[in-house]
């Protein structure tokens, strides 16, 4: 699980864009949207693609989306539980 | 006819150069990629936007770009309430088009990409610039083979005369693979009186 | 009492002959016929592969059929096809010929975007430049000027018609011809479907079940001037543009920019909202930009003009959609007629508006056209019956 959370955090710079952060940044427990990493609508749709090109997770229900996308350790933990690669 | 402010505000961002009023302030190796170079113009300028990081190229360069005029613009003026915008290029949003097609282009690895998406709009430029600063007026994008000086004018010139005290931010920002260049200035009540459309494609050169 | 209201708008401009080919014809004439038999041009596609979505297209026989008998099909795209079949029709009824005193507008979102398709690599792929668009059409119907191209995300259709406008009330130009138009592509309905915001089904505007759009390909076109003429069909008499300022995709909650357009426009006109008799909205059937609507529209005090989206006919055409849907409403107006807004089932906005159910007689002659767009554009014009 420690591995998947640095790769994920890892992704989550680069396919976000989010230059001006480092890995040790990003607390496994800080929330993702609106405070903390403050990502918003179209970095939650950019992280549906992500689940499903690097995990071939498709991940279609707004409400189960939000719970998924709370911090980095729901989002890891729901990789880990559906991952298909 | 009380002429404020007779100094035409410009700034071009072009060879990895900022020209700000007739002044070099930043000159940085010409084989520094934009990437590089747009991260340190953001520094220099203590831009202190995260959201910069996620727009694309053209929008990067057009939000640095009026940084760099308005901050020293009003430095000098009063800031009003609504400033309206005019920006114009050859290529549209041709670079990140081309981004987001490759994100389509395999059918067997197809995942469009959403924040890509958003950026293949030229106008998406103008947008960044008015959230930032909130400014609710009028926008357009034109697509010309070359800056035109007279077009943008006039258009900026119907708008000022329609409301008066108005500012209206004029320019171009062009990407065309990885050369870029931005040319942008202030257009107001004053200004109308003291510059010629020659005098501006001259200093867009 | 009448001609002073109206004498503040010796400034007015004129839409004159003009012409719409989409998914329910190739004149304006057709595209009305359909609409008064209640036919919608979105249907179920499989273009792209692996993209099986509703969508409104050109019939592509039909339009090569059509544009055989003034060009040769291959050395055109299928939006230039488009564009200049609209054109030549519209400049051929116009009041006015080509001088070096008209200007030639055109606006559109992608242009040829299906050229950066590895498969359509027939045509020399720097016509995927605008600029190149642009000389394809000037060159065709030889007009002097360069073209003015508008790029604006949705609301490039309306923009054609302020920017003529603006140009010629400065004198810069005496008549302007406008031609808007888009296609749909892989591009634009991978992007719109990766912001999830294609609906499974033909799109419902305003309606509680909305999911979405349904995109469409369209070219509309009309000759705008400054002078009284029997064949102008309407006069634009306000407009007003506004950024929201605040998201780059989404609207604003509260429709601050669409309302502050509108305010424009009533003001420049000297009208009150409750003049206006029959609103043509944008209603593109997403969540979110219907709910903004009915936001800006109750804010104005508005909810009770007669209003239709017409993407429920065509789909959202993207950088037509604004001039497309100013023409039929010109025409909806001069025939004294109200289309329901197609789709529609039942209201699903957290406040009221007066959504046409059903084609209706109705005499008036003053209505509002709004659109909206990425980067936050907001644009209203309003529109008047034509007096000679």
């Amino acid at each position: 699980m420690k591995e998947l959370k640095l790769e994920v955090k890892s992704k989550i710079i680069e396919e976000l864009n989010l230059g001006h952060l480092n890995v040790q940044d990003i607390h496994d427990n800080d929330p993702l949207f609106k405070e903390g990493l403050g990502l918003d609508s179209i970095d939650a749709l950019e992280l549906i693609v992500m689940l499903d090109k690097d995990y071939g997770i498709k991940l279609n229900d707004p409400t189960e989306a939000k719970k998924v996308f709370e911090s980095i350790e729901s989002l890891c933990s729901y990789i880990n539980m559906n991952r298909l690669r | 006819m009380k002429k404020k402010q007779n100094i035409f505000h410009y700034c071009k961002i072009q060879n990895n150069s900022v020209l700000l009023n007739d002044k070099i302030i930043v000159s940085e190796d010409k084989s520094i990629l934009f990437s590089e170079f747009s991260k340190m113009l953001y520094h220099q300028i203590k831009l202190n936007y995260p959201k910069f990081f996620k727009m694309d190229d053209l929008s990067k360069l057009a939000l640095i770009t009026s940084e760099y005029l308005l901050t020293d613009y009003f430095k000098k003026t009063k800031k009003p309430n609504d400033i309206s915008i005019i920006l114009s290029n050859k290529s549209s949003s041709l670079k990140t088009d081309k981004q987001f097609q490759k994100t389509i282009d395999n059918k067997d690895s197809y995942f469009p990409s959403p924040s890509l998406f958003v950026y293949t709009l030229p106008n998406i430029s103008i947008g960044e610039i008015c959230i930032k600063h909130k400014f609710m007026g009028e926008n357009i994008f034109f697509i010309s083979e070359n800056f035109n000086s007279k077009l943008i004018n006039e258009y900026a010139s119907s708008i000022i005369k329609n409301k008066k005290n108005s500012i209206v931010l004029c320019g171009w920002v062009d990407f065309n693979e990885e050369n870029f260049k931005a040319f942008m200035y202030i257009a107001s009540n004053n200004y109308i009186y003291n510059i010629t459309t020659n005098k501006i494609d001259k200093l867009f050169k | 009492m009448e001609k002073e209201k109206y004498s503040k708008i010796m400034n007015s401009i004129y839409l004159s002959s003009n012409n719409i080919i989409s998914s329910l014809g190739f004149n304006t004439k057709e595209n009305i016929e359909k609409i008064k038999m209640g036919i919608s041009g979105i249907k179920l596609y499989n273009t792209f592969k692996h993209l099986n979505e509703y969508t409104a297209k050109v019939e592509n026989k039909i339009l090569n059929k059509k544009f055989s008998k003034i060009g040769a099909n291959n050395n055109y795209t299928k939006l230039e096809k488009m564009m200049i079949l609209s054109l030549n029709d519209t400049i051929s009824k116009s009041p006015f010929p080509i001088t070096k005193h008209t200007a030639l507008i055109i606006s559109t979102t992608k242009g040829n975007i299906d050229l950066l398709d590895l498969k359509n690599s027939k045509l020399d792929p720097e016509r995927v430049y605008l600029t190149k668009l642009g000389e394809v059409i000037k060159k065709f119907f030889k007009f002097y000027n360069d073209p003015i191209i508008i790029c604006n995300a949705c609301v490039s259709g309306v923009l054609g018609i302020t920017v003529a406008k603006k140009i010629i009330k400065n004198k810069n130009y005496k008549n302007a011809f406008v031609v808007a138009g888009d296609i749909v592509s892989n591009f634009t309905l991978s992007g719109f479907k990766s912001l999830q915001a294609i609906s499974e089904k033909p799109c419902s505007p305003y309606s509680k079940d909305r999911n979405g759009i349904s995109l469409g390909e369209a070219a509309a076109s009309v000759a705008i001037s400054s002078i009284s003429n029997s064949k102008n069909i309407a006069e634009v008499i306000g407009e007003g543009e506004s950024n929201d300022a605040n998201h780059i995709s989404g609207p604003s909650r509260d429709g601050e920019g669409l309302f502050k357009s509108i305010h424009k426009a009533l003001k420049i006109a000297s009208l009150t909202g409750n003049e206006i008799e029959y609103i043509c909205a944008h209603g593109t059937a997403t969540i979110y930009n219907d709910e903004m609507e009915a936001q800006a529209f109750n804010r104005l005090n508005m909810q009770h003009i007669p209003l239709n989206s017409l993407k429920g006919y065509f789909g959202h055409t993207l950088g037509a959609a604004g001039l497309l849907e100013t023409i039929i409403a010109s025409k909806s107006m001069n025939n004294n007629y109200l289309y329901k807004s197609y789709g529609f089932n039942k209201i699903g906005l957290t406040l009221p508006l007066n959504i046409i159910k059903k084609n209706q007689k109705k005499d008036f002659s003053i209505f509002l056209k709004t659109a909206s767009g990425f980067g936050g554009s907001n644009v209203a014009i309003l529109i008047k019956k034509y007096n000679n």
